[in-house]
């Protein structure tokens, strides 16, 4: 009997010390690239790291603004392009697919959620950038196809599965009596998605897409390998660009012979680690709250 | 709004809905399409058995191979996957109501959540750290480690999705006969949630195999099959990334081939797990 108890209380703890453990990760993570990147603040003030455009590691002057205007161009290009598709591509599912059609959906997008993201890059390689490129020449723009555009494209395509199942999955949780109700005041199906359906979601929706943010936001390798890589500001969508993700997979090499330097990717890492955390904070925060009300 | 306008607008809508669908689906076809119409000529048997011959850069002629990267991914997702299994399972129990107040509960969910959207690239550049902290040196055991702490996340959320959804009336009823708690846990919770946990597994492997941005700094890259942990190990993303960009059709060859094969691993992987939940099911009482 006492040696059940004990193995029960000595499993239990153990089981509790790994979940604070596992739970604690983020912090030390947050703790140890701050560590690594302080070498870097004592050197030079975070403003001048955010605001300045210039880039000489080898002069010991550090400034982040063409990777984070990359990071949030591409981005931006990415979401404004994915995410009124997403958002009817999930309407339809959720609200006027038949099960059938559903069921047979739901594995495709589960297949394109599960694409690594390096295939998602070579896709890009090998047929956006080229793409690209025509239209830049149709526009009467030269441009190698690597681009803000070619950039935004992939990302806009690695998070139609991330906003597109998480949008229907909170269409789908809003209480049915709402919709019956405007159904039979005699909405048709579009206008009680409008005003009714739409209006409960928009919490999770807006959830869902600060959560693809700022995946996109963290993508490296299909953003690598498409995005030109050219450390200034983009002045249009044919542009190069150079996120922050790109700058540390890229140098992650030489990062051990120039002074700062590897406290600067660190840096890098520790501003992508913040941002993304801070949004997706918030998103799972609400996605959670919605979760319970409509349990 | 006439009844009329009315209809229009409920017609275009959907139209326009189904064209997003129509374009979220064509561009799963077209990314498998280009994978597979690259990939397929350009993978062979003596591709998947011969490392490269004489450095990526210059493998020329048939010498080429993506060995080395298909040995060294299934070791280190394989490994990575077993390093989180051990992890993520007691931490999932720990998630039970038996175990921690529900405040606490949805505290460390919450955690998990956030950890599991931390780009891999700077989870890899924490890896990073911590090695070089001790003194190691890019190898297969860092590039473990790390996908380990990739995909614990993601497996932790998967298995206490299953492991919640055990039926309460047989939990009562193992605590009615007098088993404590780690028995019920034990002998009742997890055996009713083997498919929900094989699932999980098995979604992370898929996640593991396939994160490329991680390993950049923690597994590094070798043309040899690697011999022990300590040894540097390539994996199929990292040789697709770094063979896609050579001058020489040959090695670019082997970057398809890869892709090909990442593809088809990642795809059975998932298609295994949707059966698992569906096939072990069978077993579980409802």
């Amino acid at each position: 009997m006492s040696a059940r108890r004990a193995t029960d209380a000595v499993s239990a703890w153990l089981f509790r010390a790994l979940a604070f453990g596992a739970a604690g990760l983020a912090a030390v993570v947050l703790v140890a690239l701050w560590l690594k990147s302080r070498p870097l603040l004592a050197h030079q003030s975070l403003g001048s790291l955010l605001w300045s455009s210039d880039w000489q590691p080898h002069a010991g002057s550090f400034g982040f603004l063409p990777y984070l205007a990359g990071t949030i161009a591409v981005t931006g290009v990415a979401m404004v392009m994915a995410v009124p598709v997403s958002v009817l591509a999930a309407i339809y599912l959720a609200e006027y697919a038949t099960n059938r059609l559903r069921s047979a959906v739901k594995p495709l997008i589960d297949l394109l959620a599960a694409i690594p993201s390096v295939v998602y890059g070579m896709w890009g390689v090998v047929v956006i950038v080229p793409a690209v490129k025509h239209i830049a020449a149709s526009f009467g723009v030269s441009c190698t196809g690597y681009s803000l555009l070619a950039a935004g494209v992939v990302l806009a395509v690695m998070v139609f599965p991330f906003l597109v199942s998480i949008i229907a999955d909170v269409l789908h949780a809003v209480p049915l009596d709402a919709r019956e109700a405007a159904l039979a005041l005699g909405a048709t199906r579009w206008e009680t998605t409008w005003h009714i359906v739409l209006k409960h979601a928009a919490p999770g929706i807006m959830a869902a897409i600060v959560l693809s943010f700022s995946r996109a936001f963290g993508e490296t390798m299909a953003v690598v390998m498409v995005a030109g890589n050219v450390a200034a500001i983009p002045r249009s969508l044919f542009a190069p660009v150079y996120p922050l993700p790109a700058l540390i997979a890229n140098n992650y090499g030489e990062m051990m012979s120039i002074p700062l330097y590897d406290a600067a990717l660190m840096f890098a890492a520790l501003a992508l680690f913040v941002v993304v955390t801070l949004f997706n904070t918030a998103a799972h925060v609400v996605l959670h709250q919605l979760e319970r009300r409509w349990r | 709004m006439s009844i009329r306008r009315r209809h229009v607008v409920e017609r275009l809508m959907q139209a326009l809905m189904l064209c997003s669908l129509g374009l979220v689906l064509a561009s799963v076809a077209a990314i498998i399409g280009v994978i597979v119409v690259r990939g397929a000529p350009a993978l062979s048997w003596r591709m998947l058995v011969q490392p490269p011959q004489s450095g990526y850069y210059a493998g020329r002629g048939s010498g080429s191979g993506i060995a080395n990267a298909l040995v060294g991914s299934v070791y280190v997702a394989f490994g990575g996957t077993l390093l989180a299994s051990l992890v993520s399972l007691p931490v999932a129990c720990a998630l039970q109501k038996q175990y921690l107040p529900g405040g606490v509960r949805r505290a460390i969910t919450l955690m998990l959540d956030v950890l599991w959207g931390v780009p891999s690239v700077v989870t890899g550049a924490f890896c990073f750290i911590v090695m070089a902290h001790y003194g190691l040196r890019a190898s297969l055991a860092g590039g473990i480690c790390t996908i380990a702490l990739v995909i614990m996340p993601v497996m932790v959320r998967a298995m206490a999705e299953a492991m919640s959804a055990a039926p309460a009336a047989m939990h009562e009823a193992a605590c009615a006969l007098g088993a404590t708690r780690f028995g019920v846990t034990v002998r009742i919770v997890l055996r009713q949630t083997v498919p929900g946990l094989v699932t999980a597994v098995l979604l992370a492997f898929g996640r593991g195999i396939g994160d490329a941005a991680s390993l950049l700094f923690t597994s590094g890259y070798s043309d040899f099959i690697p011999r022990s942990l300590s040894e540097p190990a390539a994996s199929l993303p990292l040789a697709i990334f770094f063979q896609l960009n050579s001058p020489f059709p040959e090695v670019q060859r082997g970057a398809y081939a890869a892709a090909l094969v990442l593809l088809l691993i990642v795809v059975v992987v998932t298609a295994g797990a949707r059966a698992c939940a569906a096939r072990l099911g069978i077993h579980v009482v409802r």
